[in-house]
């Protein structure tokens, strides 16, 4: 059993994104840090690309902050290392990246440098919204030969042969992203999500749902649909961007954070508890 | 089935969204336009013809074959529909929108051309159309901005990075993420995830089929050379297509060598646009190709004083026939092809894209690569950069420019 595989052993797991670096490096880890103390069950750390083409507005801009203060691959890793958290790490991050990624002397091409040194900092999985089943064999096997998982995104429009070969694939927990377009907290939460996790129910691997989720009151309604995890971005780095705006102190700014994180933690056991029946006493 | 890749270049790099979406324009591409089914492609070349205003001239060039003492040959897609060669292209995927059933197109452009393009399909073709256009190209672009609208067409500022090319394309992905049930992707080169590259070529390859013919006509043999600027790689393709296999053909494809060849890692800029010259391997826009890039794959903003070069990835076929050593790639910077620009003008009556005169200030630098017979694509027309030509002509001492400082004051 994966690390992964253990945050969603007993109820359902809450999966916070940020985008490392954002706004500057120690801030950033401030924030994550704060995410664990919030109740993260596993933490997406996104490794910021410069053509984010799945995100919205609100990550991109995440993404933007973090490039120009500095962030670099070599950076992303020596931040993994230097976190002091207790939750498995999944790097989220775009193809290029990993392809190009050379460490030292090691001048050899494609995913393995990548992948080697991402198990070394203490990664355990990946998802590259970017990369199709049908491009993605080589970092499968990297992973596999490495022990991490590779997370694929189900997408509303996902069906047929795609599915099967996504399900031949995955490991850790499949992305199910709840709505079409891009990442963004919404005010609602689609019905496209239980859609999709109808058509999911099959499948051995955890479901986690993502895009739009936002409060409390989201995660338990998609838990309490039949989801195994909720995984939550923009609506975290929402509190990220404001404070970076407002030149708020970083400590204030985490503890916004850590209070938004215990509010879906504790929202998606809410709707786990209603799924699950109490146990009888006796 | 054609293959996704050309050599190791190519592939599908997109979001799962688009996944469905991108297999069910590869279905339809193999049938209507591989396949002529219910017969598309007649259609498609009955509306470039009528509409289009094709077969395109090829012109003998008297002064410029005067002056290179070899026969030099225009072949006039700035005599499209439109004014430039991007219709072939927009024509071809906007009825196959309609064949497929979609009801709404997007695209983005970067000198606009592929954009008016669009918008002038579009409303042939009676279909609502968006394009996404950075805000710095909107500026240097404002008369095909103006006739985008005329057609109907909703221009979308983009105002991210520089605002050029490669960040319109980020956000037409995402419209077309968002919108994917009903919407198509008009992308404007031969860049993108399979099918575009292909499909993109097809409809361009009208280009080389008509030109092999014309120069077969009119030298009574095929070409030494064939010379076309090269932004996504669109034109270039397009007029090197039905040459490919002619092994004695040499094809040049002319890139932005903008202000220097340099870049400036720091800055994450290059101070070019030229990918095949000077490019990694890398994956941008759904497509395994050559691209300007940091050591760390991080896309760099890219430079051309023309906005339709201006972009750090090209099309996946182009950087395989490079590395196979069919295409030889080049660079020329953007003061000489200003040079070239008003060279031109004044020569042969013809005012040239500033992407086009990339091509001519090619020939200009290097006559001796032309050989007996050359043809050169002009692959659009001038009026849309005249603003630009005005000003970034009066920052320079050009030899060939009339007093630009006259026109820039307003006064003649
Ligand atoms: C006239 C003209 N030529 C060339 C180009 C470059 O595109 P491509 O390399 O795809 O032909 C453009 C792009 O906008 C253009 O407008």
């Amino acid at each position: 059993m994966s690390r992964i595989d253990e945050a969603f052993a007993d109820g359902p797991a809450f999966i916070p994104y940020l985008a490392v670096g954002d706004p500057d490096y120690e801030s950033s880890k401030a924030y994550v840090e704060a995410l664990a103390r919030g109740g993260a069950d596993v933490i997406e750390l996104g490794l910021p690309f410069s053509e984010p083409v799945a995100e919205g507005p609100t990550i991109q801009g995440a993404v933007t902050r973090a490039l120009d203060a500095g962030m670099t691959p070599d950076r992303y890793f020596e931040f993994v290392e230097e976190l002091d958290v207790d939750v498995p790490l999944v790097c989220m991050t775009y193809y290029n990246l990993i392809y190009q990624y050379t460490a030292g002397d090691d001048r050899r091409e494609g995913p393995r440098p990548f992948v080697e040194r991402a198990a070394e900092a203490g990664i355990e999985g990946f998802v590259v919204p970017d990369l199709p089943a049908e491009e993605a064999d080589p970092l499968r096997e990297a992973c596999d030969d490495h022990g991490l998982d590779l997370v694929f995104i189900v997408a509303p429009t996902t069906e047929g042969d795609r599915l099967d070969r996504i399900m031949e694939r995955v490991s850790g927990y499949v992305y199910v992203q709840a709505r079409l377009g891009v990442t963004g907290a919404r005010g609602d939460v689609s019905g496209q999500t239980d859609e999709a996790l109808a058509r999911l129910t099959e499948w051995d691997v955890p479901k986690a749902v993502g895009f739009g989720i936002k409060t409390g009151e989201h995660a338990e309604r998609i838990v309490a649909g039949g989801a195994d995890g909720i995984i939550v971005g923009s609506a975290l780095v929402d509190i990220v961007a404001e404070g970076h705006e407002a030149n708020r102190p970083v400590d204030e700014v985490a503890a916004d954070l850590e209070a938004k994180a215990r509010e879906l933690a504790e929202g998606a056991a809410a709707g786990y508890a209603q799924r699950v029946p109490e146990p009888e006493r006796t | 089935m054609s293959t996704s890749k050309f050599g190791e270049y190519g592939g599908q790099y997109v979001p799962e969204a688009l996944m469905p979406a991108v297999e069910e324009l590869t279905d339809a591409y193999e049938r209507y336009v591989r396949g002529n089914e219910d017969g598309f492609m007649d259609e498609f070349r009955r509306r470039l013809r009528d509409f289009g205003g094709r077969p395109t001239p090829l012109q003998r060039a008297e002064q410029l074959s005067a002056r290179y003492d070899s026969e030099v040959y225009l072949k006039r897609e700035d005599l499209v529909h439109g004014g430039a060669h991007k219709l072939n292209n927009a024509l071809g995927q906007v009825l196959l929108a309609k064949y497929m059933g979609k009801e709404r197109i997007v695209a983005e452009t970067g000198a606009g051309q592929h954009g008016t393009a669009t918008a002038m399909a579009a409303a042939h073709l009676g279909m609502p159309c968006e394009v996404y256009m950075g805000e710095r190209d909107i500026n240097r672009q404002r008369p095909n901005v103006f006739r985008m609208r005329l057609n109907g067409t909703e221009v979308t500022p983009v105002t991210a990075g520089r605002g050029t090319l490669k960040e319109a394309i980020n956000e037409t992905m995402r419209d077309w993420a968002t919108n994917v049930e009903d919407t198509h992707y008009v992308i404007g080169s031969i860049v993108g995830p399979h099918p575009f590259p292909r499909m993109v070529r097809d409809f361009q390859s009208v280009i080389s089929e008509e030109a092999r013919e014309q120069v077969r006509e009119r030298a009574g043999r095929l070409p030494d050379s064939v010379v076309a600027c090269a932004g996504g790689g669109s034109n270039t393709m397009g007029v090197f297509h039905e040459f490919v296999g002619d092994a004695d053909v040499d094809l040049y494809a002319v890139e932005a060598g903008g202000s220097s060849l340099d870049v400036d890692e720091e800055a994450g800029v290059a101070p070019n646009s030229a990918s095949l010259s000077t490019g990694d391997e890398g994956v941008l826009h759904g497509a395994r190709t050559k691209l300007l890039q940091d050591s760390d794959g991080q896309v760099m903003e890219s430079h051309s004083v023309s906005s339709g070069l201006d972009y750090a990835g090209v099309g996946p076929e182009l950087a395989h026939l490079v590395d196979e050593g069919r295409v030889t790639p080049a660079t020329v910077d953007d003061d000489a092809a200003l040079e070239a620009f008003h060279r031109l003008s004044q020569e042969e009556g013809i005012i040239p894209a500033l992407e086009t005169a990339h091509a001519f200030a090619f020939a200009h630098e290097h006559p001796d690569e032309l050989g007996d017979v050359t043809v050169i694509n002009v692959s659009g027309r001038g009026d849309k950069d005249l603003e630009s030509v005005i000003e970034e002509s009066a920052e320079r001492d050009l030899d060939a420019a009339p007093d630009m400082d006259a026109f820039a004051g307003g006064g003649l």
